[in-house]
């Protein structure tokens, strides 16, 4: 930056100015303090664009701080362009360590994944939201969902899941699949995978979401109730794979298919890029922590 | 195949550098200064502006240049810089009657106090392209003349003599002044944040809608009362003063439209007002706008919402375009686990309706929703 740019234009520590810091603050705090609502707060115009994680990232420029160390993830990989370039900002804004390891972070943003490896207390998983309504594409007004929500009204989302197994045979939505927190809010899970869903149950770690462009933030504070909604004779059911990992022979972990040629080929590798890597320095045989890895060898 | 998406680090950098050298074109040709953009592209400036809630002439000029003229990646580096900005205070309401005016027509009179002034318009310009122009041919000095001290009335004020149009709405004593860059935005709102959003909404955007009122989607019976373009002044209250603090002058487009209003049972048959208020000099996105927020006060009215441009959820939510663009942008952004999710979902019904009989195809169009 030359002399005359930084005399036009200056940044605070992690880009937000204190008093915005201090306003997210305290929309997050309130959402812990009624898992699952979404709190409106006055979100700001980031540096990367609406839809690109600007809820996310307001939230980790809020909470940051010089000793954290931060971990981004998009579509579960660490290296895919968006997540590189967010975590090049807090490197640039914040001066904050960066890491890849799950396990060694103690801020983990994340668009549409929940790592494999599971999350520990004292480590906080941020999400980047686009609609934060569930019942959104249900009813496209405000006005009309905060009353639903208030009102504790979801029979609508009940009657969409039935009417698609009505049609279908089954519940045919495979992402953003609502979920139930602590018997009171129904809350759009941000598009993870419903593969995801139950690794948001009961989680040791804090879990903020942050919709920027919607301005609404909510939280699942550690160790709360997460059900995803389902009929007892149709019950709430995860992705399964076929195959293992392609590259480290992982089971029951979510996979990216990637496509080798054009005459039908392909294989399926680890979502989770640093649980893939962390399993092939260890020679493929790590255990699955959600589940016995009964036919890896 | 799998280690392609490894070079995303590189690959940014090596786009950026791309972007950095196209974005300078060729190196023969002189470098673009911010003085030359503030001079010669002043209503892209103006845009800049008032789409980007910053009055900044200079800081505009060097987002139009970095983001190669595409004004609306212009407006968000304006929007992303001036959110971090601290907010001091609230400036007093400007009195658009003191302007030092450059501009002011009205449609509804054929003279009035203080006379129309045409000023640099391109209203009755042939739209000819001029050759000389890319020669850079010399240009003569504008006719001018010295400004008269008093006030110019605006068309509302003398409306109002004869209680003929609705005054100047009132913020109730126990509110302060809406901020929507400090505030998240609540349905229904009150018309000063729905002005603020107007204000740097989307032009293209708010003359759609304005347009479309004009074709019968919500008519409003719209006059153009007045619209001036000018420079007023800026004043601070500062609690340590006994008096407000002026903080200098800003240029802006102030559009008042006169709508028919046939009166209901709480008021009688008055004129009511749209109003557009911009940085700058936008004369079609203050006209826009006041066309907007008229037809966006319709429930105030009791009149039927039964177009886009009445339906405030509708036309705030959509309006402003750094928001609009990230969105419709994103979709750029890998979605492949939740492509996965779908794929999977979507072979194993193909699967499922092979062995069920008989499934209409009406019934299985919204399988892959």
């Amino acid at each position: 930056m030359s002399a005359r740019t930084s005399e036009i234009a200056s940044y605070n520590f992690a880009y937000l100015d204190e008093q915005t810091k201090r306003m997210i603050r305290r929309a997050i705090l309130k959402g812990i303090a009624i898992p699952g609502y979404q709190v409106p707060f006055a979100s700001r115009e980031m540096p990367m664009p609406y839809g690109w994680g600007t809820g996310g990232v307001q939230i980790t420029a809020s909470i940051i701080g010089r000793d954290d160390v931060l971990k981004v993830i998009d579509q579960g990989a660490d290296d895919t362009t968006n997540a590189v370039s967010i975590r090049a900002f807090f490197a640039r804004v914040a001066g904050v360590a960066v890491t890849t390891e799950t396990a060694k972070a103690t801020i983990i943003q994340t668009r549409h994944r929940i790592p494999e490896h599971p999350l520990g207390e004292g480590q906080v998983l941020v999400y980047q939201v686009p609609i934060p309504e569930p019942l959104r594409y249900l009813e496209p007004r405000e006005t009309e969902t905060r009353k639903m929500h208030a009102l504790e009204e979801y029979g609508l989302m009940h009657v969409k899941l039935y009417e698609d197994i009505a049609r279908h045979g089954h519940i045919a939505t495979t992402y953003a699949y609502p979920v139930k927190v602590e018997g009171r809010y129904v809350m759009d899970p941000s598009p993870t995978p419903k593969f995801d869903n139950p690794k948001m149950h009961m989680s040791p770690a804090l879990q903020l979401f942050g919709a920027g462009r919607e301005k609404r933030i909510y939280a699942l504070p550690p160790y709360t109730r997460v059900v995803s909604l389902d009929f007892e004779d149709h019950p709430f059911e995860v992705q399964r794979f076929e195959q293992p990992c392609a590259l480290c022979g992982a089971r029951n972990v979510y996979l990216d298919e990637v496509i080798l040629d054009d005459r039908g080929g392909r294989m399926f590798v680890c979502s989770d890029t640093d649980y893939c890597e962390k399993r092939r320095d260890e020679g493929g045989v790590a255990a699955n922590p959600f589940e016995p890895d009964e036919a890896a060898t | 195949m799998y280690v392609a998406v490894k070079g995303g680090e590189a690959a940014i950098r090596n786009a950026h550098r791309l972007l950095a050298d196209r974005r300078r074109g060729n190196r023969d040709v002189p470098a673009l200064r911010l003085d030359q953009i503030v001079e010669q592209l002043s209503l892209g400036v103006d845009r800049v502006m008032a789409e980007g809630s910053l009055y900044d002439r200079e800081l505009a000029a060097l987002a139009i240049v970095q983001s190669r003229g595409d004004l609306i990646e212009a407006i968000f580096l304006v929007r992303a810089y001036r959110t971090t900005l601290p907010r001091f205070g609230y400036t007093r309401p400007v009195d658009t009657a003191a302007m030092l005016v450059e501009r002011r027509i009205s449609a509804t009179y054929k003279d009035l106090p203080g006379g129309q002034l045409l000023g640099p318009t391109f209203d009755y310009t042939h739209r000819l392209l001029d050759p000389e122009l890319a020669a850079g041919g010399a240009v003569e000095t504008p006719a001018q003349r010295p400004a008269d001290a008093e006030r110019m009335s605006r068309v509302s004020e003398i409306l109002a003599g004869e209680g003929l149009i609705e005054p100047d709405g009132e913020l109730p004593v126990d509110r302060d002044v809406a901020d929507i860059t400090r505030e998240p935005l609540e349905f229904p709102m009150e018309r000063d944040a729905r002005l603020q959003a107007l204000a740097r909404g989307d032009e293209g955007f708010l003359l759609a809608l304005g347009y479309s009122t004009q074709r019968g989607y919500g008519r409003t019976h719209p006059f153009v009362g007045e619209i001036r373009i000018g420079e007023v002044e800026l004043e601070l209250d500062v609690p340590e003063l006994p008096f407000a603090v002026p903080l200098g002058r800003v240029r802006v487009t102030e559009c008042q439209m006169v709508n028919q209003f046939k009166g209901s049972a709480k008021a009688p048959p008055q004129f009511t007002r749209g109003y557009g208020l911009v940085f700058g000099q936008a004369e079609r996105k203050a006209m826009a706008m006041s066309l907007c927020d008229r037809a966006l006060r319709a429930r105030e009215f009791g009149e039927d919402v039964v177009a886009p441009a009445q339906d405030e959820e509708f036309v705030v939510s959509h309006l402003d375009n750094v928001q609009s663009t990230g969105f419709v942008e994103h979709l750029k952004l890998p979605h492949y686990v939740d492509f996965q999710a779908e794929l999977d979902l979507v072979r194993r019904m193909r699967a499922e309706h092979g062995r069920t009989p008989a499934v209409g195809a009406a019934e299985t169009k919204e399988a892959a929703e």
